[in-house]
């Protein structure tokens, strides 16, 4: 790791002990429970036949999925908020759901196959990222304000047109709809691609901590230190588009975890973007982890959206964390 | 300046060539030629919105002239990345930003970042170095504070921190008394001209002319209209100029040798 000191290690340690934690428990609690010893039976590579049907083409795949997207949503909200000098963006505040959600639920009104809705949601995002890009670029290039008002207006476009979008569609469709509104991983069959986009973005930032902290305290101030500050907010600002594209596409618009992760973090181990970026992963993939496991159990058989479970565990967490901070 | 220029062991840490800072909407000024050498203290001197931040903006090479060029120990500034830029110069801001809560030693050792590459670590000696700065501005008691929990004067003191951890050979400084105590006032002038001293240039933007009478030898003073004058500060600080300056009058004394001016 780049720059991490000893105490940061400790933390990494520990929010890597709580992320293996969350999956393991992701994987023990359902419907069929299954006790410890045939779950490290079945990762050990052997166990009860129907144990591993069950762990390894079931849970895991989705615990997988849940984790990666929650480490997607973290990393971005952690990155929109040095990019816009905001502690309170989060990935979706520059319209990139919207634009997302506009993509998907227009391809479930065309009754399209589910690959098609993925396909049609990372459209969505990569049109609303490029569109605000281009217009907080206008006539001599963004300032964090400018790009912030542009991406909450184009956002609000993008909700008019989801709700005309939600009122053209039939009560058979409506369901569904809302679920990818709020968020849901069973619409995740396939972990691979949040994974690939997640791993190599944390490689790529792992390096630009240091960057980031002179960033976090102004253009001109970094400026001054020696930062290429336009470059370096291209980058984040592409950097955490894809990352939020690669979220919502796998699992729909899942609020909260890229606003609370970072915030409750940054709290709790100060503003080093050295240590936040990969901690921010570690964080928001076992909270997701460990919120998917809830939605699918709280209520079963019935599966609750994850959305709604991480808006429910982070308004009050937030309202809490603001709190306390005065 | 003449005879300066023959002296071998001058050394020009900045050079201006007919530059015209660029503020919007503002007809051309005086171009200005600036020759700024190792060891000397310039003080800028001109009524609120004539540019003195623009221009040591400009300086830095924050912004883009309108015309004409810098050159930085002589090399041209528009041709330096901002990393090299930053190894050599500081620019204590007049205003900062904190939207994001760190601590006095962490805002200090950010003036390092020039120096170091993007895998490395600050090293104990940037850390001891951070010490030392914070300790000239006796923060050491608060090393471990938030800085946004920290007074206007107790933030402005952890700035000129922060350019003394970057240890600049030609330090830009925006009214680096801003919110500061007499007491500290004083003690942050002797430190730049304490540097000065050991070979550093020094540019600040002053509104108190006691403080640029006393610790500047060189002066720049920037009129309202475009015009400017640059030179000796024991030639430039003369009643009717800076009565002009200003378009305030002014009462002028000699305290311990040192000129003092009290708006009349």
């Amino acid at each position: 790791m780049p720059g991490v000191s000893g105490r940061a290690l400790l933390a990494l340690l520990a929010l890597t002990l709580l992320a293996a934690l969350a999956l393991m428990v992701a994987l023990a609690v359902g419907s069929v429970p299954v006790h410890f010893d045939d779950l490290l039976a079945v990762l050990g590579g052997g166990g009860d036949p129907l144990h591993r049907e069950l762990l390894l083409s079931l849970r895991l795949p989705r615990a997988l999925a849940a984790f990666a997207t929650g480490g997607l949503l973290a990393l971005a909200g952690a990155l929109m908020q040095v990019l816009l000098r905001n502690p309170l963006a989060d990935p979706y505040v520059l319209g990139l759901s919207g634009g997302a959600a506009v993509g998907a639920l227009a391809a479930m009104l065309g009754g399209a196959a589910a690959i098609w809705v993925s396909g049609s949601a990372f459209a969505g995002a990569l049109i609303s990222t490029l569109l605000v890009f281009g217009l907080a670029q206008g006539v001599g290039g963004w300032t964090p304000t400018r790009l912030l008002l542009t991406g909450v207006v184009v956002a609000a476009g993008w909700g008019a047109l989801v709700t005309f979008l939600l009122t053209l569609s039939s009560t058979a469709q409506l369901p569904g709809m809302l679920y990818w509104l709020m968020g849901d991983l069973s619409y995740a069959r396939s972990a691979l691609p949040a994974w690939l986009v997640l791993i190599p973005a944390l490689v790529i930032t792992l390096p630009l901590g240091r960057s980031l902290n002179v960033l976090a305290r102004g253009s001109l101030q970094a400026a001054s230190l020696g930062v290429a500050v336009r470059p370096l907010e291209i980058t984040l600002y592409l950097l955490a588009s894809l990352l939020t594209a690669a979220a919502v596409t796998t699992a729909g618009s899942i609020g909260f975890v890229g606003l609370v992760v970072p915030h409750m973090l940054r709290l709790m181990l100060g503003n080093d973007q050295r240590l936040m970026l990969p901690a921010s992963v570690l964080a928001g993939g076992a909270l997701l982890t460990l919120a998917d496991t809830l939605a699918r159990t709280l209520l079963a058989p019935q599966q609750l959206p994850v959305g709604v479970i991480t808006a429910l565990l982070g308004v009050p967490t937030f309202l809490l964390l603001l709190y306390r901070s005065r | 300046m003449g005879h300066r220029k023959a002296a071998p062991q001058t050394k020009v840490m900045l050079e201006t060539r007919d530059l015209l800072i660029d503020i919007p909407g503002r007809a051309d000024g005086e171009p200005l030629n600036l020759r700024i050498e190792a060891g000397q203290r310039w003080g800028l001197l001109g009524p609120n919105g004539v540019g003195k931040t623009t221009l040591l903006h400009t300086l830095a090479g924050l912004r883009a002239p309108r015309r004409g060029s810098i050159e930085l120990e002589g090399t041209a500034l528009a041709s330096l990345g901002r990393k090299a830029v930053a190894q050599r110069l500081a620019l204590v801001f007049q205003e900062r930003q904190d939207s994001f809560p760190a601590t006095v030693l962490e805002t200090a050792l950010i003036g390092r970042h020039p120096f170091l590459s993007p895998w490395k670590r600050e090293s104990a000696a940037d850390l001891q170095r951070a010490h030392q700065a914070l300790a000239a501005l006796s923060l050491e008691h608060l090393t471990q504070r938030l800085v946004n929990t920290l007074s206007g004067g107790e933030r402005q003191r952890v700035a000129i921190a922060t350019a003394l951890t970057q240890a600049p050979a030609l330090w830009l400084a925006d009214e680096p008394t801003n919110h500061l105590d007499l007491h500290h006032q004083t003690a942050v002038m002797a430190l730049l001209a304490d540097h000065a001293r050991q070979g550093a240039a020094v540019i600040m933007g002053l509104h108190d002319l006691n403080l640029a009478s006393r610790w500047c030898d060189h002066l720049l003073l920037m009129y309202p209209d475009g015009r400017c004058r640059a030179g000796a500060a024991a030639e430039l600080l003369e009643l009717t100029a800076l009565e002009d300056l200003y378009s305030q009058k002014l009462a002028m004394a000699q305290v311990n040798g040192t000129a003092v001016f009290i708006p009349g």
